[in-house]
């Protein structure tokens, strides 16, 4: 296996046994760049010599660590390749949140979350491409091109983080980070065979992250395995003084909870989840996801989440209020595209908004405007909220019988490029079991469980507020009854075996 | 239900959207087919249940009262389209007669 096809634990465990370098690391993730992006098209913007002096960097710190005999300095991250998606806001490397009105975006500052990364020592590749403002489940968005799944390159890789996905499927990463507003980090990692956490509202720092929708948008990992991402996450996690949101609650070291029994604890299947409709194959992955489980030692228990069906409609209606409020912003006129030659400032305004989003962008916006004008703000907007209390009350109804839940992640396995239906209703039913998590601000982690066709599938492992350790426990239990994460996409297991 | 071109007209400008003909065709259908989905959130009983705008635990996040640093003006301005010295320039706001830039 090459080096950029391992893991981030495997990894820091050669870099502090000097059997590795960052930079023969961060060589061998551009290697792989070189050879499969033109096929999978991850990446919005390659970082390549910033990576090489941040790989230099890290090594140099490792030496010192070394020659000191002490490595407190030293974080599992120091000298590991990542990559992000193309919302999260980098100095001096352009953000475009995929979009044609941000295409020569230049942040004058870090996202809270990059800073962390750079201040363990993380290597940044690169940008990597997204459903444009994060909408979209397919990729297929972005207004710059598509990305392919390394699994089958005729297919998505899900979305909207679908390039981060990609990267590290294709090992053109060794993690990455995606963003998560109603499955935008789950989804792709279960196309992708990954996997992807959405944390606790609140557990991560948005600041610096292009807002989507504030309520629901969260950061998150998205790793080749449950380890790589622990370490991920007690990287990014914790207060952060520039989001009032982010919460004091303590960062524990997640990867220290992997290891612990999970006797006792009781998984919750909600009865809503796995009806009728459910593709048979997913069914039967599901059943043998909780089955594995109960061979772990944890007691399963039927759970109901009785407005579960009403989670679609209420998540539309309030990411595209909110979302339309927040890219409100984007006016033509202090940063972002400007339409030329343009009469009058509304007129400025109207063009920019109008020439450099794209339809998704638009059909969010129009949607959003719809429910917070005065005539519908009672039924859609304030009747959306109130929903909302009730799918909160039906979760911790629900917790109060269960520690995590499962479920799948997604309805399907990766569908082809350019199938998506037409019907913008049945995109979006796709979401069913993810935005639910969204809404009622619990985490939530997708692990791989098997494969269809050879396709992976994911399983969705729901988890009580800021309770992310027991929550990674319990999918690293499965993870190990799986025993398919050394599985890696076939564009990189064909280039490990011309390595051969 | 469905939603009227008019309507969608209108929506498209409070949103500063400049629709053609067949994009504002393709609005109105989109918008009355989305829209009559999330109307099933009508049958929901909701008497009595108070709305919940976000699921944050914080509240009332406090900071002391101190300047703290911040991005330079010439930072701040660096991604405009347009700008004059230190302002963002923009075509004129105030239409008068003869006034087009």
């Amino acid at each position: 296996m090459k080096l950029c096809d391992m893991t981030i634990h495997e990894l820091a465990m050669l870099l502090k046994a000097g059997e590795a370098t960052s930079m023969e690391i961060t060589k061998s993730v551009l290697d792989r760049i070189d050879e499969v992006e033109e096929l999978i098209g991850a990446y919005v913007t390659v970082t390549r010599d910033e990576a090489l002096e941040q790989a230099n960097a890290a090594d140099e710190r490792i030496a010192i660590a070394r020659k000191r005999g002490d490595f407190s300095g030293i974080s599992p991250l120091t000298g590991i390749p990542l990559a992000l998606k193309d919302n999260v806001c980098t100095k001096g490397t352009r953000t475009t949140c995929s979009s044609r009105m941000l295409a020569d975006f230049v942040p004058p500052y870090d996202a809270t979350v990059v800073g962390r990364l750079r201040d363990l020592g993380a290597v940044i590749v690169g940008k990597t491409n997204m459903d444009e403002f994060a909408m979209g489940s397919s990729t297929e968005n972005s207004a710059f091109h598509v990305t392919r799944n390394p699994w089958d390159l005729e297919r998505v890789p899900g979305g909207s983080s679908g390039g981060s996905a990609a990267a590290v499927a294709a090992g053109e990463a060794i993690g990455a980070l995606g963003t998560d507003t109603g499955g935008s980090i789950r989804q792709p990692a279960s196309f992708c065979g990954l996997v992807g956490m959405k944390p606790t509202y609140g557990r991560v720092s948005r600041y610096g992250v292009v807002a989507f929708s504030s309520s629901l948008d969260q950061v998150g990992p998205m790793t080749k395995d449950v380890r790589d991402c622990a370490i991920m996450l007690a990287a990014i996690s914790g207060r952060d003084m520039r989001d009032a949101t982010s919460s004091p609650e303590p960062v524990p070291d997640y990867s220290s909870l992997l290891e612990g029994s999970v006797e006792g604890l009781t998984v919750g299947v909600p009865a809503e989840f796995l009806h009728s409709g459910l593709d048979s194959g997913i069914r039967e992955l599901m059943d043998g996801a909780i089955r594995m489980l109960q061979e772990a030692g944890l007691e399963v228990a039927e759970v109901s989440l009785p407005h579960f069906e009403h989670a679609i409609a209420v998540y539309y209606l309030i990411s595209s209020a909110e979302a339309s409020s927040n890219l409100a912003r984007i006016d033509g006129v202090r940063y972002g595209y400007r339409a030329p030659d343009a009469s009058g400032v509304q007129e400025l305004i109207r063009r920019s908004r109008s020439e450099a989003f794209g339809p998704e962008v638009k059909r969010r916006i129009m949607l959003g405007t719809h429910a917070l004008s005065s005539k519908h703000y009672e039924e859609h907007y304030v009747k959306a909220l109130k929903a909302r209390t009730l799918l909160i009350e039906d979760m911790n109804q629900a917790f109060n019988k269960c520690d995590c839940m499962i479920c799948p992640t997604c309805p399907t396995v990766a569908f082809k490029i350019g199938e998506k239906p037409d019907d913008p209703v049945a995109v979006y039913l796709m979401d069913i079991y993810t935005t639910i998590v969204n809404l009622t601000g619990v985490p939530a982690v997708s692990v791989p469980c098997g494969a269809l066709g050879g396709l992976p599938v994911g399983a969705q492992l729901i988890g009580k507020a800021f309770d992310e350790g027991t929550l990674l426990r319990i999918a690293y239990s499965l993870e190990k009854a799986c025993a398919i994460s050394d599985r890696r996409a076939p564009v990189a297991a064909a280039d490990g075996r011309r390595g051969k | 239900m469905g939603v009227s071109k008019e309507e969608t007209a209108r929506i498209a400008e409070l949103a500063r959207l400049s629709l053609d003909e067949a994009e504002l065709a393709r609005a109105q259908g989109d918008l009355s087919e989305i829209v009559s989905y999330v109307n099933k959130i009508a049958d929901l009983n909701t008497d009595g249940v108070a709305p919940t705008v976000q699921p944050c635990t914080v509240s009332n996040a406090w900071r002391e009262d101190v300047a703290l640093p911040s991005l330079s003006r010439e930072e701040a301005l660096a991604n405009a389209p347009d700008r004059q010295g230190e302002f963002l320039r923009v075509p004129s706001i105030i239409q008068g007669e003869g006034d087009g830039e």
